[in-house]
């Protein structure tokens, strides 16, 4: 694990964090089981020689929020970009273990990522609208893509989704960075809905916003769960413990523990879980 | 004064003085250059102003009756020259720099080309004249013409306008082409519509650049022959066959005419002993600046006009 100066706090911090942690969730009660949309399995990636993820096994839940947690560098970041072959970019990287998206191997030679993409949108940490108009945002990817339907409705529909269309409805041939963060992150999960995705990834997607805006993205997710399966990285353990009915918890590229989150949350089996939740490191 | 204070020593005269120095060379050089500039400018215009007139751009040179003698062969050469090294040098030059930025492997090889391009940008033009003497002219058989020119001339800036696109397409956050590929966009896709547009802007500066060097450079070209005494523009003594094949034939001809440009015109003027040959150097160099303010201030409002159109 890497631990850059900023992330080092003192015992103080931790402390009142662990309070507030066991403060802010309250037990959440198990979800009712969906069957397996994306099946990892035995999953490493390896940046040359550092293993940045070691064999983690993992269901993703059909309609339901998966949030993985963990310390800067435990691999989870990684581990979600290789779901839409994102990493596929760096060079010498490398993969063992398989990850099936409904079934199919999404390293098979036959499965264009760009098919698998289109299936399986992503959010970013930093919201990156493109340069161009709000309408343009929505619609480009889906306009590459080949839709055939009326690119206008969807516009529209896509950021009723993202809660943002009462934002923008007068403004969509405006430039995306004039919109503030929080609608600019909202204008990007819009995007990523525009393409009729089955999961959406989302990195950090509130990391660089703040509490308000981070609060409608939360909402956001929660709606959004009724249609899409949301897997979501986060660092952090409130935001999991909100959104989230199932959690993971990776620490140096291994997952350590998997469960519902209130059983995690309130019952953790392995020590390791309980240790970085209730705030004893990370 | 709390406890803390004595800890600093501000000495905020000093940095203040310091600074207000620093501002002052500042405008002090800034305003020397200006003045140099100037005075230049004065003295060309005060020296070619009595011979510059409209039939002064639609006249010949004349070693007999200079007095009645133009620079229409040269505008024209050069704006042939110009004409063609952009079509060569901008679709090849952007060309190597997407290619060498968003698709080539980062491997001892490309480090290579790329160490080689930089060099190359520093080669002295002499020597591209040498090479377009070599290749162009005697090798290719294109001999004195406008192409050889122009191919020469492409040569000589190309390093620069592939340097200038990388640090363009290099300065796109990579967050864009993320974004791109993650919704489903091909290589070509995030190139074609985010990575070019955002880094249009910064090619174009590079382009200008390289363009106003072509259009002032003489050596490469007295080296491959660009002649002066030459009563005639390029395609200037064909005749164009009705219907675009007809075109395609006239321009094939006119391309292969030999030419002269502006500055080599200037150059030939200004080493005449009589002082009417100055006022002809001068004049022509009034058209010179001229036209590459012309060309500089159409990129400029087409970079203006690109960003606007962003959106």
């Amino acid at each position: 694990m890497k631990l850059t100066g900023l992330e080092v706090r003192p015992p103080m911090t931790r402390t009142a964090d662990s309070v507030r942690t066991s403060f802010v969730v309250e037990p959440k009660p198990v979800p009712e089981r969906t069957p397996s949309v994306i099946s990892i399995d035995r999953l490493s990636v390896l940046y040359g020689t550092h293993v940045a993820v070691k064999e983690v096994s993992m269901e993703i839940a059909e309609r339901r929020v998966t949030a993985i947690i963990g310390p800067s560098g435990c691999g989870k970041s990684t581990l979600l970009r290789s779901i839409n072959r994102m990493n596929d970019f760096i060079a010498g990287i490398g993969f063992q273990g398989a990850i099936r998206f409904r079934g199919r191997d999404i390293r098979d030679p036959g499965y264009d990522p760009i098919d698998l993409r289109r299936s399986v949108g992503m959010v970013f940490q930093k919201p990156n609208p493109f340069p161009k108009s709000i309408y343009r945002n929505v619609a480009w990817g889906a306009a590459i893509n080949g839709y055939r339907g009326d690119l206008t409705q969807l516009v529209e529909d896509a950021l009723k989704k993202a809660a943002l269309w009462e934002e923008v409805k007068d403004k969509l041939s405006q430039s995306a960075l004039a919109l503030s963060g929080g609608q600019q992150q909202r204008l990007c999960i819009a995007r990523a809905i525009a393409l009729q995705p089955e999961v959406l990834l989302m990195d950090e997607p509130c990391s660089a916003l703040d509490p308000i805006a981070t609060a409608r993205i939360e909402d956001l997710i929660d709606k959004l769960k009724a249609q899409y399966t949301v897997v979501l990285v986060t660092h952090n353990m409130q935001q999991a413990g909100r959104v989230s009915d199932y959690t993971a918890f990776m620490y140096m590229g291994e997952l350590i523990e998997m469960d519902a989150t209130g059983r995690i949350f309130t019952n953790p089996q392995v020590r390791k879980t309980q240790d970085y939740i209730t705030g004893r490191f990370g | 004064m709390s406890a803390s204070d004595a800890l600093f020593e501000p000495r905020k005269q000093r940095r203040a003085l310091v600074a207000r120095l620093f501002h002052a060379a500042c405008v002090l050089i800034t305003g020397g250059a200006v003045v140099v500039l100037g005075v230049l400018l004065y003295r060309v215009w005060h020296d070619g102003s009595e011979l510059l007139s409209l039939e002064f751009l639609d006249r010949f040179p004349s070693q007999i009756t200079p007095e009645k003698a133009g620079v229409k062969s040269a505008l024209w050469g050069t704006v042939w020259l110009i004409g063609l090294t952009a079509a060569v040098a901008i679709p090849t030059g952007v060309g190597a720099a997407v290619y060498l930025q968003e698709y080539a492997p980062r491997n001892a090889f490309t480090r290579l080309i790329q160490l080689n391009i930089a060099n190359l940008a520093g080669v002295p033009s002499i020597v591209y004249g040498l090479l377009g003497l070599a290749v162009f002219v005697r090798w290719l058989r294109f001999d004195r013409s406008v192409l050889s020119g122009s191919l020469t001339m492409s040569l000589l800036i190309l390093p620069v306008v592939i340097i200038a696109s990388r640090e363009a397409i290099a300065a796109v956050p990579n967050s864009i082409r993320e974004a791109a590929f993650a919704l489903g966009a091909t290589r070509w896709q995030t190139v074609r519509h985010h990575v070019l547009p955002a880094a249009a802007p910064g090619i174009l500066t590079g382009v200008i650049l390289s363009m106003a060097r072509a259009m002032g450079e003489t050596a490469p070209l007295i080296m491959i022959g660009a002649l002066t005494y030459i009563r005639f523009v390029p395609g200037g003594t064909h005749e164009a066959a009705p219907g675009l094949a007809g075109w395609v034939g006239w321009f094939g001809e006119a391309i292969r005419d030999p030419f002269v440009v502006l500055p080599i015109q200037i150059f030939n003027w200004a080493e005449q002993a009589q002082p009417i040959f100055h006022k002809l150097a001068a004049a022509g160099i009034v058209v010179l600046l001229t036209v590459m303010l012309i060309l500089n201030g159409a990129a400029v409002v087409l970079r203006a006009f690109w960003q606007r159109k962003q959106p």
